[in-house]
């Protein structure tokens, strides 16, 4: 088309000469002169067009080639594919960029087409990143996922984040600003601000207030770094720190890098508030450790409180009991594989009534033989955790077995830049205490905690009054057993499913209750939420290893004074 | 009636003479060979892997023919994770039940427990797994990584790779990780680092509440230099780790973690999703493509007829043990202690990642280095790898107590731990 009009204006040009000769001719020689401007210009117009088109076709084609190129088994061909990606302008290229951080982008293994996958019911749905064509459902091993390495990661993550400033999530742009926070460039410091004036919210435009600030601090007159600095004050997050930080920094010679004093004497005024502010946030935090290590105490002890404080059997098996519902988790998640966010639910019951029939075996084949005896206790309850433990080992295997995290129990609650408390173990801790004072209602308020009462008080006049005792301690065996059970579904959250595991928390449960004070749940509940605190108290100076032995003696030492507890028991039923 | 009686009674005999017949042959014929690996206890989980390796290998020997026209016999013990049973069920190996080579051990400390009674028994022993070092017993060959074929090349890819300037050490409270990390901090500060810039960190067996220290590591991290964890954190303790890392919101593009005890075997037990990025440094990979790999997958998996068991480093190092024995055995033309020792060193067998392993003087073997990233599915993707192979060092070069030592078991020398500088042998038997 182009080279069609170039060759017309040539006629033109060519036909001038001759049309000058008359001058009737002339007007419309001039006529014609003019149309051939008109012409030119249009022409112009057209070859701007034409370049125009031709680089969006070449951004097309650029686009469609690098995502081509994502396919490549060289991780340094698939960096440069994508920082092709994120320059080319296009509306495309987030889902494609995200799809690859995500693990959701693979290529056909027949004809390799690039394709964005969304996993429905064990098969792949398809759709074609370059025009949003759903492709149908394709098997796992028709696709080959492309794989990304850890600088790749770092990358997308940077890009993704420039990319989706102006997302409509207002989480999406906040996470965007602080990923950026601290690296700024020229240009993209213009765009937030540009972006800040029109911000609606307000948590978005103050971290895109920190990300500009930090950046004048960095590059800003002295004047406006002094701005920045009060600005910055008070600010948790640790890039602000750092950088605020780097100010006071003294070189060999023990002369500060920071010539300006007014700003030294600021950014340190700034550091003093930021780590005043740290210090409330880290002892915070540490209490919640504390707790957290606390309600995972307490679940694994208070079925032992039932079953060795009330009723007085050592149960060895109590741990294995404990492995029996986290593997009743295990067996829930993989009957309902589509439904992990749901599994857990199902398995609190389920883990119950698994965990409580093996404690009700235990007590009517084992133990109901041997009460009043508890060194043979001791020994024949050991002898049942190393059978389940083998039991476990034969029949699903020896190797330990994946459960994985609903999705709400992932990831952390963000309370400000420097704390943030993990879901799985707010919710362990709310389950916890949930289950104590479910425990405590059924030993107070209903007939068979009456019962276990009165059975565990006196047990010939409890006998006297019609009641079952053997009922009753089976019963109240299970329920300890099951409450284990329920322990178990929690701790699969937080550590390894393997046969082993129960072992792991037999001391820790029996220390729990013989520090409680035998008999007395509530003794059991501040037992463990104490010992737990304790440790993580002193855990930061002391290490892990000294800090649980430090625990230990002080324990040894506790009872040495008091051997009956925090919580004693009192009354006739003390005295035995 | 009585004519099937007797045809009866003579069939009888047969078979009682022919099976009377075999165990004779069984036992006048039959090279023997322990498997001193736990089978119960913490350690079964990965140790009875190995035994199946090694009983595989066995099995695959005794098919091709066997060692010199002679079957191998396979006597299987189960120690237990129990560290003094190891060194009992080595003597009853070697006096009562009278083998020719044991393929066993794990844990450093059973190996320890080990040692003397070898010694004493003059007994040979295969040890497959990585290991701190410092040791080079006459009686032992490492086919697991030393600790500059595995540490001292992870930290090098983590600082000119990854630029990574600040490092955090951590590990489970025992022989391995506290050595491992001794010769590690030597080396970083060899390499420029300042104290302030490594963290050392160590954890109780199975420590399950990784809270604090991960928060800790995350304040450590995010002081504006890159920074990396070097984890020695054994077995179980891995899992709960892992999960909070996850959920403290460390990836492994802020804060890669590079271990040394997490395999393919570990992962098989964890939901990999958190964990996808971090890195392993191994020898052998199940994901590296090589023919012989392959081959190696493909007879493990029928062996254990699951299609879905993985492989694992100490899986290859046993491989590895077993086919240069056989080879030293066939070189020696005897099953003799002595003369197989002599035999081993220089016997050279192709490995599982398409390379050479040598056996060297020291009673190392030459292997090649290979880091990893943990991918979704629970294997490697691997990102690096050395050029060759690295010779493995007995004592390492960057301990005051170790650097002048050499281990050489040829014959003028013939000592494990001979001092360059003062130019004496020890004479400690390990």
């Amino acid at each position: 088309m182009a080279s069609g009009l170039i060759l017309l204006q040539g006629a033109c040009a060519k036909q001038e000469p001759k049309m000058n000769q008359s001058s009737a001719a002339n007007q419309i020689s001039s006529g014609i002169l003019y149309a051939s401007r008109a012409l030119l210009l249009l022409l112009t117009g057209l070859i701007v067009a034409w370049i125009f088109t031709s680089t969006a076709l070449a951004d097309e084609v650029g686009f469609e080639q690098a995502v081509q190129q994502l396919t490549t088994r060289k991780f340094r061909d698939k960096e440069k594919a994508v920082k092709q990606l994120a320059d080319i302008q296009d509306k495309r290229t987030l889902p494609v960029l995200q799809a690859l951080l995500d693990a959701r982008l693979y290529y056909r293994k027949s004809d390799k087409r690039v394709v964005i996958v969304v996993p429905i019911d064990g098969q792949y749905q398809l759709s074609d990143p370059l025009n949003g064509e759903q492709l149908g459902t394709a098997a796992k091993r028709q696709l080959k996922k492309i794989g990304i390495n850890n600088k790749l990661r770092k990358l997308l993550k940077a890009k993704l984040a420039s990319l989706s400033l102006e997302s409509p999530d207002v989480e999406v742009r906040l996470a965007a600003v602080e990923q950026m926070l601290g690296h700024l460039d020229e240009a993209q410091a213009d765009y937030i601000t540009r972006l800040a004036e029109q911000e609606q919210d307000e948590d978005v435009r103050d971290a895109m207030g920190s990300a500009l600030a930090l950046h004048q601090l960095e590059h800003g007159s002295d004047e406006q770094r002094l701005q920045a600095i009060s600005l910055l004050s008070g600010n948790l997050s640790q890039v602000v720190n750092n950088h605020l930080q780097a100010l006071l920094e003294k070189n060999e010679q023990g002369e500060f890098l920071e010539t300006n004093t007014t700003l030294r004497k600021a950014a340190s005024r700034a550091l003093d508030l930021i780590s005043s502010r740290l210090q409330i946030n880290s002892i915070i935090e540490t209490t919640f450790f504390g707790l957290s290590l606390g309600s995972v105490l307490l679940l694994a002890a208070i079925g032992l409180a039932i079953t060795f404080g009330v009723m007085g059997v050592i149960n060895m098996a109590h741990g294995e009991l404990i492995m029996l519902g986290a593997y009743t988790t295990y067996l829930v998640q993989s009957a309902m594989p589509n439904y992990t966010d749901l599994s857990l639910i199902v398995a609190v019951p389920a883990a119950f009534i698994v965990s409580g029939l093996f404690g009700i075996m235990i007590e009517r084949f084992v133990i109901r033989h041997l009460y009043g005896r508890p060194l043979e206790t001791l020994l024949a309850t050991f002898g049942v955790s190393l059978i389940l433990q083998q039991l476990v080992r034969t029949v699903i295997s020896a190797q330990n077995v994946a459960v994985s995290n609903p999705s709400w129990m992932s990831g952390s609650w963000q309370i400000n830049a420097a704390l943030s408390l993990t879901y799985n173990r707010l919710f362990i801790f709310i389950f916890a205490m949930v289950v104590f004072v479910a425990l405590l209602l059924i030993l107070k308020k209903t007939a068979l905690g009456l019962q276990v009462r009165a059975v565990s008080q006196n047990r010939p006049m409890a006998q006297a009054m019609g009641i079952r005792s053997g009922w009753v301690d089976a019963m109240t065996f299970g329920l300890g057993s099951g409450v284990a059970g329920i322990a178990g579904v929690a701790l699969s959250q937080l550590t390894n499913v393997g046969p082993n595991m129960g072992q792991a928390y037999i001391i820790d449960s029996f220390m729990v209750v013989v520090f409680g004070g035998v008999g007395n749940l509530w003794g059991t509940f501040v037992g463990a939420l104490s010992l737990g605190a304790a440790n993580k108290f002193i855990e930061p100076w002391s290490g892990a290893v000294l800090a649980k032995i430090i625990v230990l003696v002080f324990i040894i030492m506790f009872i040495q004074k008091y051997p009956r507890g925090l919580f004693p028991q009192k009354g006739r039923s003390a005295e035995n | 009636m009585n004519m099937i009686r007797k045809l009866k009674v003579v069939k009888y005999a047969l078979i009682g003479a022919a099976l009377s017949f075999s165990a004779q042959v069984q036992a006048g014929d039959t090279i023997k060979v322990g498997v001193l690996h736990s089978l119960s206890g913490t350690m079964a989980i990965s140790e009875s892997t190995l035994k199946d390796t090694v009983l595989m290998m066995i099995d695959e020997q005794n098919k091709a023919g066997g060692v010199m026209g002679k079957q191998l016999e396979a006597v299987v013990v189960d120690p237990a994770s129990n560290w003094p049973l190891f060194a009992e069920k080595t003597r009853e190996l070697i006096s009562k039940k009278k083998v020719d080579v044991i393929f066993g051990c794990w844990t450093s400390v059973s190996r320890k427990s080990v040692l003397p009674v070898l010694e004493e028994l003059n007994g040979l022993l295969f040890y497959p797994v990585q290991y701190e070092g410092e040791e080079s017993s006459k009686n032992v060959f490492y086919t697991g990584a030393a600790p500059n074929q595995q540490a001292i090349p992870a930290v090098d890819y983590l600082m000119n790779d990854l630029e990574v300037e600040r490092w955090v050490l951590a590990g489970t409270d025992y022989v391995y990780p506290r050595t491992t990390n001794k010769i590690l901090e030597a080396y970083l500060k060899a390499k420029g680092v300042k104290s302030k810039d490594i963290m050392i960190n160590y954890t109780p067996f199975g420590h399950s509440d990784w809270q604090s220290i991960v928060s800790d590591i995350k304040k450590f991290g995010s002081r504006g230099k890159k920074t990396a964890v070097v984890s020695t954190i054994n077995g179980d303790a891995n899992v709960p780790f892992y999960k909070e890392l996850g959920n403290q919101g460390i990836t492994a593009d802020n804060i890669p973690v590079v271990a040394f005890s997490v395999g393919e075997e570990e992962l098989s037990g964890i939901d990999t999703k958190p964990l996808v990025g971090h890195l392993a440094a191994w020898n052998y990979f199940m994901s590296v493509d090589a023919d012989v790999n392959n081959e190696f997958i493909k007879s493990w998996q029928k062996f254990v007829k699951n299609k879905k068991r993985v492989s694992n480093d100490p899986m290859e190092a046993t491989y590895i043990g077993f086919k240069m024995w056989v080879k030293a055995v066939e070189k020696a033309g005897t099953t003799d202690t002595d003369a197989v020792e002599k035999a081993m060193i220089g016997i050279a067998v192709p490995n599982l990642t398409g390379g050479i392993a040598t056996m060297m003087p020291n009673h190392h073997l030459t292997k090649p280095v290979l880091i990893g990233e943990i991918q979704e599915d629970g294997q490697f993707e691997v990102v690096w790898k050395t050029n060759g192979t690295v010779v493995g060092d007995a004592w390492s070069d960057f301990l005051p107590g170790s650097k002048d030592l050499i281990s050489d078991w040829r014959a003028p020398l013939a000592c494990g731990n001979y001092n360059v500088k003062t130019g004496k042998c020890s004479g400690q038997n390990f």
